[in-house]
């Protein structure tokens, strides 16, 4: 709880400092834009946070939004598929992705940071082959899906409705999208068992497997969730941008979620972490590039910017780690 | 500059004129320290001294406070209160290196060497002899300064040896060989013999002899009654974090125990005898302390064991029954396959062969989950890392295993969850402030009593206690004792393993004993002896 006020309240000082900087940064429209890449790559960071809470790590989530974006855009607009059949085939794949991470991490005892370093060349390796390394857009398929999710939930209730609704057109598809996600999460990881595991996986797996738990279920279980959200990601990331590049699509996306998860609250250790702080985190990281810009800071410092913010993040939080045990002590 | 000299040839002189004049304050005098962590108050109000020259054995149980004695006098630990003199002087102890200039040095039971150094590296780590100034090279003479002081200690390795490659008793050497580097003149030793072999120990034994004669004062720290017997020339024992009692070398007048004031019995007064200390450590008489009210089982085997092995290495399976009603103790020497075979049954070790039979049944248990489901429950040897999950609350622990019985429609009640940690926590005494304090803070005993609640709740049949009163108070390893009797009362089977022999002897209606991955035999009540146990324990027959 000490831990989700500390990072509510950087949240709080980047957005009043965002406020603060140019009456653009006020705007609606920026708004409506931060909402949708903090919706977005909220997704991710959450699908990595659960993962790292069971002491786990993904880092070929990049690759993977590559190899299941161009796979979706090559059925839907090469092979004429809809939408709706190329889904599943996606989402399949990254159970498939996540079921041989979690076999190799749990069964083969390979460690978990090189499966999924060799995931991160090789999926991207598989959608440069079978795109031939060419763009794969979407044309003008999947209209219908994009007149949902590529715009704000006002418009969309407006149109479902056929009223005209007097609220602010502020809060993006992708947003909403994320928080129906994250609403799931909170009460898979913070209200049933499973999520307990989860905690209990990434704190002491001795004592978790001694306590009757199954581990390697619940470790697969946690890869399995991330590649599959991390394939549910690229859906509406393919629809939002049209084209999939399989040489730079979801490049860096990995470290993004990481930083986003870490900067939430997520130890690397395992055992830590709650779906509300992945999403301050996330929160965090994506206004970063936003206050930079806002403030007339040059964009080439962007990551710069991200990646102190992250030390000072972690920094401060071991410094009142330690804070808090003399003081307890 | 002369890298090593040797203080104790120089100081020899003094010492011989210091022992001499008693009133001469002592070289190293503990007054009243007191310490407390969270939860435990692990010292209150000890005092102790050594004499140089002297070997002083620091005896007491598990949590008795010895170990956080000697890390105060070492500089690892501060203490709340009290005051530490060197020579009549107070001293201030605040780290390792203030402790290291008054001349004491702490070796740990786990060794810190550097084990991929050689030797030489690792008796002079942090202070090497080097030339051309803040360049730093490493100088050879580091070997020749490392031999002169491991010929002092008879270590006859190369002082360019890995120490990974060395055996434990001289990796012991090189450590004691560091500490006389510092031109130590208090050399603590923290249970320096629990893993090394009798030849090693007697080696051990003459270094410190021969260290004494020197005019060193040497701190002992061992379970091993019959090591104290041999080489202490004092005891101090500490029950409970206070001063329970000392004894001396030949002493004939009558002890008198620190805590209740009252004289030991017996016919040796307070000379340095098994007897003496293990009453001043427990404070009672042991048939008081062990609670055992007599059962007769009946009926079939509730557990039956057969030819069971976890590894290709055995020669032979293992096979024993388990009746309800009885705690059958189970002894064995370190690595004797003990723990394994615990975990073989409870399927936390892959079983390669042999069968289990539950009530006259085959059960075929491959994961922990089917013992649980069967009512075979086991609470593991190492609490800490197997038995729970520190940082958890006691409450979370205690649910863990049983989370799904209080889900509704995959969702937890918390409500549900916590009625039942309030009431495992009443059940079991767990003194803890409340069901949300992280159980890593609570004191052994307590933590021992969450693992405990975590089977209690459901209906155990067969109970699998691997050291379940190592490192915990004597008030709480008692609470144990008696309520494994009244869970043996209740028909339970109970497989109680343990290293301490007078607990196996205390407890159980018969001993199983394990040699190298083998049932070495098997002794009934009337059979049962310390030297019965040992004998069948390190290999030898049966008589």
């Amino acid at each position: 709880m000490k831990k989700l006020l500390g990072i509510f309240l950087f949240l709080a000082i980047l957005y009043g400092l965002l406020l603060f900087a140019d009456p653009g940064a006020r705007s609606v429209q920026n708004h409506l834009n931060l909402g949708q890449r903090i919706g977005l790559y909220g997704i991710l960071s959450l699908a990595v946070g659960m993962l790292i809470i069971t002491g786990g790590i993904d880092l070929s989530m990049g690759s993977v939004v590559a190899l299941t974006s161009t796979v979706f855009a090559m059925l839907v607009r090469d092979h004429g598929w809809s939408p709706i059949a190329a889904m599943p085939v996606v989402l399949a794949m990254g159970v498939v992705i996540g079921l041989v991470h979690g076999l190799l991490v749990t069964q083969v005892r390979v460690q978990a940071f090189i499966v999924t370093l060799c995931g991160l060349f090789v999926y991207r390796g598989i959608a440069r082959w079978i795109a031939n390394d060419a763009v794969k857009g979407l044309g003008s398929m999947g209209e219908n899906w994009k007149d949902v999710l590529n715009t704000d939930l006002g418009s969309v209730l407006e149109r479902w409705t056929g009223w005209d609704l007097p609220i602010p057109k502020v809060i993006h598809m992708h947003l909403v999208l994320f928080l129906i996600i994250l609403a799931l999460a909170t009460v898979f990881l913070h209200f049933t068992r499973h999520g307990r595991y989860f905690f209990a996986l990434g704190s002491n797996e001795r004592a978790a497997k001694y306590s009757g738990i199954s581990v390697n279920t619940y470790r697969i279980m946690a890869y399995v969730l991330c590649s599959t959200l991390t394939a549910l990601f690229a859906i509406p990331y393919l629809l939002y941008n049209n084209s999939a590049t399989p040489s730079s699509t979801g490049n860096f996306f990995e470290l993004y979620a990481i930083a986003g998860a870490v900067l939430g609250g997520c130890s690397l250790r395992g055992g830590e972490g709650t779906s509300v702080g992945i999403l301050i985190g996330t929160a965090i990281i994506w206004l970063l590039p936003n206050l930079t810009n806002m403030w007339g800071i040059p964009s080439s410092l962007e990551y710069t910017v991200i990646g102190v913010a992250l030390l000072l993040g972690a920094t401060l939080d071991e410094v009142l780690r330690r804070w808090g045990r003399v003081s307890k002590a | 500059m002369a890298l090593i000299r040797f203080p104790l040839a120089e100081r020899e002189g003094h010492v011989e004129e210091g022992s001499k004049n008693s009133s001469m304050p002592p070289l190293l005098e503990a007054r009243g320290i007191s310490k407390s962590f969270p939860g435990v108050r692990a010292l209150q109000n000890v005092s102790m001294h050594v004499e140089a020259a002297e070997t002083l054995a620091v005896c007491g149980e598990n949590g008795a406070g010895k170990s956080t004695l000697m890390k105060i006098l070492g500089g690892v630990q501060t203490p709340d209160a009290g005051e530490i003199h060197l020579q009549g002087r107070p001293i201030a102890l605040n780290t390792v290196k203030d402790a290291e200039r008054a001349g004491i040095v702490l070796i740990h039971q786990e060794l810190n060497l550097a084990d991929d150094l050689d030797v030489a590296s690792n008796i002079f780590l942090g202070r090497e002899p080097t030339w051309g100034g803040p360049l730093g090279f490493l100088s050879s003479r580091i070997y020749d300064d490392a031999a002169a002081l491991m010929q002092r200690l008879g270590l006859d390795c190369s002082p360019r040896a890995r120490v990974r490659d060395l055996p434990v008793g001289q990796q012991q050497l090189v450590e004691i060989a560091r500490s006389l580097s510092l031109q130590s003149r208090i050399l603590i030793l923290d249970e320096p013999t629990s893993s090394l072999t009798d030849r090693e120990t007697e080696r051990l034994f003459r270094v410190l002899r021969e260290l004494k004669r020197d005019g060193l004062a040497l701190i002992y720290i061992s379970h091993r009654l019959r090591e104290i017997e041999e080489i202490a020339d004092r005891v101090t024992v500490l029950r409970d974090g206070q001063n329970a009692g000392e004894l001396f070398r030949g002493g004939q007048s009558s002890a008198f125990d620190a805590v209740s004031a009252k004289p030991l019995a017996g016919d040796h007064g307070n000379d340095i005898v098994h007897e003496n200390i293990v009453r001043l450590m427990v404070g009672r008489e042991l048939k008081q302390f062990f609670q055992r009210s007599r059962h007769v089982p009946e009926g079939l085997p509730v557990l039956s064991v057969r030819d069971v092995r976890w590894s290709a290495k055995q020669k032979a399976g293992i096979s024993f029954d388990l009746r309800g009603g009885e705690i059958v103790g189970m002894s064995g020497l370190m690595g004797a396959g003990r723990t394994e075979l615990a975990d073989t049954i409870f399927g936390a070790r892959p079983r390669i062969t042999g069968s289990l039979i539950l009530d006259g049944l085959p059960v075929n248990i491959r994961t922990p989950r089917h013992a649980i489901d069967r009512g075979i429950f086991l609470a593991p040897e190492d609490r800490r890392t197997e038995g729970l999950i520190l940082a958890d609350s006691v409450q979370q622990n205690i649910s863990l295993p049983t989370l799904a019985k209080i889900s509704h429609g995959g969702l937890l009640s918390f409500r549900e969850e916590s009625a039942l940690a309030k009431r495992m926590i009443e059940m079991m005494r767990v003194r803890t402030p409340s069901p949300d304090q992280a159980v890593g803070l609570l004191s052994g005993g307590n933590q021992q009593k969450v693992v405990l609640a975590k089977w209690l709740q459901m209906r155990p049949r067969v109970l699998i206690l691997d050291e379940p009163t190592r490192g915990i108070d004597v008030g709480a390893k008692s609470e144990i004792y008696a309520l494994m009797d009244q869970l043996a009362g209740e028909g339970v089977a109970v497989l109680m393993i343990s290293s301490d022999l007078e607990e196996i002897l205390g407890m159980s209606d018969r001993v199983l004993v394990m040699h190298e991955g083998a049932l070495a035999g098997e002794l009934a009540r009337d059979q049962l002896s310390e030297e019965a146990i040992m004998r069948l324990a390190t290999g030898g027959d049966r008589r």
